[in-house]
């Protein structure tokens, strides 16, 4: 089972990667951009074939060490197979 | 007073930590592998600077998770000292021995050179050499320093003198022209509730000798030494 994890940076938590991006899609001719937050993605591949506890291990994983709660948020997704 | 510095694989200020207390203070001081858990000989031990684990993930995060820093949470909970310095500083907030976190830089680029800060509190065990409202001059080298708190703790922390350092210009005037990579308050360095656990992201190790442009560090591990 694959859980793909989406991390980005907390609303109001300050995101310089994600001003230069911005900045920068600007300065291609790009004029709509009107904000970008740059964060990652991870996928974790785990043997499990209980889709409710792979969920439950997700959490667990993005609590204890892939996110960083005062700063990031997350959201995941869990592909079966 | 027997002092450890803790060693993870891409640590790099060990070795200057291990020098400066060694050769300049004159105590006895071993390095510790992150995998070793058996600390307990140790009064005070010191998590220097450099770029753990290679900041994957987040600066200081993969260092967190391992025996040595599980092992950490037991012996600042017997009152000993824990120091982080730098990338250390990082490592004790993202194991939650320290509040807050530190983010990139504001404007993005690693900075690297001499900065002033000013002393917010002298009653703790690694500011006693120093005095309140006075300025020293320490390097920083870091991408990643903003320091970064949610309000309510730090109200907390400011209540219970928790902020020990700030960034300051040569006159100890606190401003935006004087905060180097747009850390909240100007906080350079902080400690727990208990003031036994200190984090702070300019390298007093880098400031022991004249040679070097600054003693200014020397009061810092100074005064670890009256503990």
């Amino acid at each position: 089972m694959l859980i793909k994890f989406f991390i980005k940076p907390r609303k109001g938590v300050l995101d310089p990667q994600g001003r230069a991006v911005s900045e920068n899609l600007k300065s291609l001719g790009f004029n709509n951009v009107e904000k970008v937050f740059v964060g990652k993605y991870i996928e974790v591949y785990i043997d499990e074939n209980d889709k409710e506890k792979a969920k439950k291990q997700a959490v667990e994983m993005a609590k204890k060490a892939l996110v960083n709660d005062l700063i990031e948020d997350f959201e995941f997704e869990i592909v079966e197979g | 007073m027997k002092f450890g510095v803790a060693v993870y694989p891409g640590s790099n200020c060990d070795y200057d930590t291990y020098y400066v207390i060694r050769d300049i203070l004159k105590k006895d001081v071993d390095f510790i592998d992150y995998r070793q858990t058996d600390i307990d000989k140790f009064d005070c031990i010191i998590v220097p600077g450099g770029f753990s684990f290679g900041d994957y993930l987040r600066p200081g995060a993969l260092a967190s998770h391992t025996p040595l820093t599980y092992a950490l949470r037991d012996f600042a909970e017997k009152d000993k000292f824990v120091v982080g310095i730098c990338n250390g500083f990082q490592i004790l907030t993202e194991a939650h021995l320290l509040p807050g976190v530190l983010l990139p830089n504001s404007h993005g680029k690693f900075v690297c050179k001499h900065q002033f800060l000013r002393v917010e509190n002298d009653k703790t065990a690694f500011t006693n050499k120093l005095s309140k409202g006075q300025v020293v001059k320490l390097p920083i080298a870091h991408h990643d320093g903003n320091y970064f708190v949610d309000e309510d703790t730090l109200k907390q922390m400011e209540e219970n003198g928790q902020i020990i350092l700030r960034y300051c210009d040569e006159n100890g005037n606190v401003s935006d022209e004087s905060n180097p990579n747009g850390s909240i308050l100007n906080i350079a360095g902080v400690s727990n509730k208990n003031k036994n656990v200190f984090g702070l992201m300019p390298h007093p190790e880098r400031a022991c000798e004249s040679l070097l442009g600054s003693e200014d560090g020397l009061l810092f591990l100074k005064s670890l030494l009256e503990i």
